[in-house]
């Protein structure tokens, strides 16, 4: 194994295993916000108790989320120091900015929300709540402006060998941003729906604290119709956005190896061959493709082998295909999960509207108890396809990924870390999908338990049998 | 008058000095558990007692190393990829320690609990340890090539000096963490922590006459900075002084503002010892990393600038006012989140 190679794979897992949780956390936020909201403002117990339960689910989410973001932020020093190097005065800033900006906002007013429900008013302690989704909601936008740069780099000039930034406005108004931040927020909000749709229907089927989790399911599956339908127009600006910025992307997103014909179909599916450049099998609906690219019936899409050649002429020799098959797949396996959840979100928001979901069928509710695992699906196999699909560059048109490792960080160090961290990670995992299940089968009147009797304490002493209530 | 590749090795000093006064003590109290700690009652309430802040005060890592990634370049692709090792034990301790919080208390199982408290020990202990290691071979210097790459032995980084530097770290960790717990707590497990403390001062104290002594033969930053490292120097003695005199009182409050000064007279001193390097090459000064060829553009330090300047004082105010909120002790009374 090479460096570049297991600093790929690195690359990979580690921001696969984040963004699981980053995501939810940004959801569940909000609707833990929304339900303590309602709280404040009708003053029924069962709604503080909604956001309580809900949002213990979230801290356990969070504390992972939190963990393995600092992983992200040293990693590229680590793994990627020539990148570093390159781009630090550009991409170094949104990320400082994020860390001021929204990881205190974060951190602080999440540690105000847990420890401050009997120290804080309680639209004080609602307050709390909020900011933290907005340090969540900026989080995102900045760490996403800084992906955008490698995206489509805009607001720099060449200097000194490396990117210097002469526009920061540049940079934060890139279009790359304004399509893919919407994009991902939905795609967040979709997430955090979904998994307490799917708890909720769990807990129904179970005919266990209904009251509560009828009304949670009501106020997540509103938020799941808007989000869904949200990332699929959302989506489809990034797609146009793609056409004119990434060809190469959208090509190999399509498996187009040569230049459509005018209108252009869309391919469904496809074997892909690309040692010998070409497809069979394929299934083709006539002049989508078009319509997704400009939005319009007409226009043709060009193919990988012509671009191949552009980027011959203007970057040198090289091969600039990124991974067809994984691009290809990936996005049809987004829009799959995406497609199948908005169907889901309306069925839902129907039932709810009629007051229907107690009688609804168990098909639906076990399918939405199966529907938690499809935004996470769809997360992880859009960024498959926006990264994957951006190679062979890290940032696109100015320096190769390859280009970017460190030179003096040996195979055998980053063969340790992933190992290392593939492990921790494999542990983290597991023991956070326990502690939600745990969470979630004890419901949200768990009884509170005194503390069993501590073994090290003299019973005879000050505090011997002392009796605590745990969360 | 600063220029602003000079201001931001200002701010990323403050960052690094405001994370080990704070998250200092979140060090300190970690490892307490471990030694006051009696029962699993009284674990709890140490780490209740930095609950609310541990979060917030990791942050200023976070900031510091976003910080150097956007104003230095260099000195974060150097750092991080010349200390990969390191870095990774820096990484596996940080995700152990911050799950651990979260985790320990969620469920009620002897060996569930003792796995996560051993994690918040080892970690809160190695991290100081490690950072400790770091900002030493940042002073006595690393094999840095002409083109800024660093493959360090590993000699380089694990020394005396290092060594060294790096329990003075963890000890001044440890006493400061465990003023603040005394600060937070009542009773029994109050006067534990003020014990504990007293009779820490002098091990502490002999350990930093040490390192200070091995920094004045084996670095050069007595040579390069004189006088102000020597008044820091006498500050630092001082402050320790009177650390020890307010523990011996049993004011609390006073010894750890005290602690929490050696903590920053020592990190500032490491800083105005490096001015203008950022990192001090074995292989020659024509090699050092410094404040102006490894930093970013004009233009990028100056948006920078405008942002910091912008955000901080928002940062500063309600840090500030979460630990107004969370000012009183915590007794057998309170509900205890960890």
């Amino acid at each position: 194994m090479d460096p570049i190679m297991l600093s790929r794979i690195q690359y990979a897992l580690t921001t696969i295993f984040h963004f699981f949780f980053v995501p939810l956390s940004i959801g569940l936020v909000l609707l833990v916000a929304i339900m303590e909201t309602l709280y404040v403002v009708k003053g029924k117990e069962v709604y503080k108790t909604m956001a309580k339960f809900w949002g213990k689910l979230f801290l356990i989410n969070f504390a992972v989320g939190v963990v393995t973001g600092i992983l992200q932020e040293f990693q590229f020093g680590m793994n990627w120091s020539e990148y570093s190097r390159f781009v630090g005065d550009v991409f170094g800033a949104p990320l400082a900015v994020e860390a001021l900006l929204a990881f205190f906002m974060e951190s602080t007013f999440i540690g105000l929300w847990i420890f401050g429900w009997d120290r804080l008013s309680k639209k004080v302690h609602l307050a709390c709540i909020w900011l933290v989704f907005v340090g969540t909601f900026l989080s995102a936008l900045w760490i996403l402006a800084a992906n955008s740069f490698m995206q489509h780099p805009v607001g720099f000039e060449i200097n000194n060998g490396r990117a210097e930034m002469n526009d920061f406005f540049a940079l934060i108004t890139n279009g790359q941003l304004l399509v893919e931040f919407p994009h991902t927020i939905f795609g967040a909000l979709m997430t955090g729906a979904f998994v307490v749709t799917g708890i909720s229907a769990y807990k129904l089927m179970k005919k266990q604290d209904v009251e509560i989790f009828r009304k949670s399911f009501n106020i997540a599956i509103i938020i799941g119709l808007v989000s869904s339908l949200g990332v699929a127009f959302s989506g489809h600006f990034q797609a146009q956005y793609l056409v004119e910025t990434q060809p190469m992307k959208m090509a190999a997103s399509e498996g187009t190896w040569t230049t459509t014909e005018d209108p252009a179909p869309w391919t469904v599916v496809a074997f892909i061959d690309p040692d010998k450049q070409e497809n069979s099998g394929e299934i083709k609906i006539p002049g989508l493709l078009s319509y997704l690219s400009y939005s319009k019936f007409s226009g043709s899409v060009k193919g990988m082998k012509e671009l191949q050649a552009e980027y011959e002429q203007t970057y040198g020799p090289g091969d600039y295909i990124p991974p067809v098959r994984t691009t290809f797949w990936s996005f049809r396996i987004m829009i799959a999960a995406g497609g199948l959840m908005i169907l889901l979100a309306l069925y839902g928001t129907f039932l709810a509207m009629r007051r229907k979901l107690e009688g609804a069928g168990k098909w639906f509710m076990r399918l939405m108890v199966f529907a938690i695992s499809l935004p996470f699906i769809a997360n992880t196999s859009g960024w498959i396809m926006t990264e994957v699909g951006r190679q062979p560059w890290t940032v696109f048109g100015y320096m190769t990924t390859a280009a970017g490792v460190s030179p003096n960080v040996s195979a055998g160090q980053i063969l340790f870390s992933t190992i290392a961290f593939t492990a921790a990670y494999t542990v983290l995992g597991i023991v956070m999908v326990y502690l939600f299940v745990r969470e979630i089968k004890a419901g949200p009147y768990a009884v509170e338990k005194p503390e069993e009797h501590d073994e090290s304490a003299d019973p005879f002493g000050v505090d011997g049998g002392y009796s605590v209530v745990t969360k | 008058m600063l220029s602003l590749s000079e201001l931001w090795f200002l701010l990323i000093a403050v960052l690094f000095v405001g994370f080990f006064f704070l998250e200092g003590f979140d060090f300190g109290v970690g490892m307490s558990t471990a030694m006051i700690g009696k029962t699993d009652r009284e674990r709890r309430t140490l780490i209740n007692s930095i609950g609310p802040f541990w979060d917030g005060n990791e942050v200023w890592l976070i900031t510091a190393g976003g910080a150097m990634f956007a104003a230095f370049p260099h000195w974060y692709a150097t750092l991080f990829s010349g200390f990969y090792l390191p870095l990774v034990v820096v990484l596996l301790a940080l995700i152990g320690r911050g799950v651990a919080f979260e985790f320990r208390s969620k469920m009620r199982h002897e060996r569930w609990r003792k796995t996560w408290d051993i994690i918040i020990v080892v970690s809160s202990a190695l991290l100081p340890f490690l950072f400790g290691v770091v900002f030493a071979t940042l002073m006595k210097g690393l094999p840095i090539d002409a083109q800024m790459q660093l493959r360090p032995g590993f000699l380089d980084i694990v020394n005396p000096y290092t060594v060294v530097g790096g329990l003075s770290v963890t000890l001044l960790c440890l006493v400061h963490g465990l003023l603040f717990a005394s600060l937070r707590t009542v009773g029994d497990l109050r006067e534990r922590a003020l014990n504990m403390a007293k009779r820490l001062m002098l091990p502490l104290a002999a350990i930093l006459a040490v390192y200070a002594v091995m920094t004045y033969f084996m670095t050069d930053v007595f040579a390069v900075r004189g006088w102000a490292l020597w008044i820091m120097v006498i500050l630092g003695a001082a402050s320790l002084g009177l650390a020890a005199y307010f523990v011996r009182q049993k004011r609390e409050a006073w010894a750890f503002g005290m602690t929490g000064a050696v903590i920053a007279i020592a990190f500032a001193s490491v800083f105005i010892g490096l001015f203008p390097r950022v990192m001090v090459s074995s292989m020659g000064s024509a090699f050092d990393l410094t404040v102006y060829n490894a930093s970013s553009g004009a233009y990028s330090l100056k948006v920078m600038t405008i942002v910091a300047c912008t955000l901080l004082p928002f940062v500063l105010g309600y840090q500030i006012w979460s630990y107004y909120i969370f000012r009183k002790r915590l007794n057998d009374q309170h509900h205890l989140e960890y």
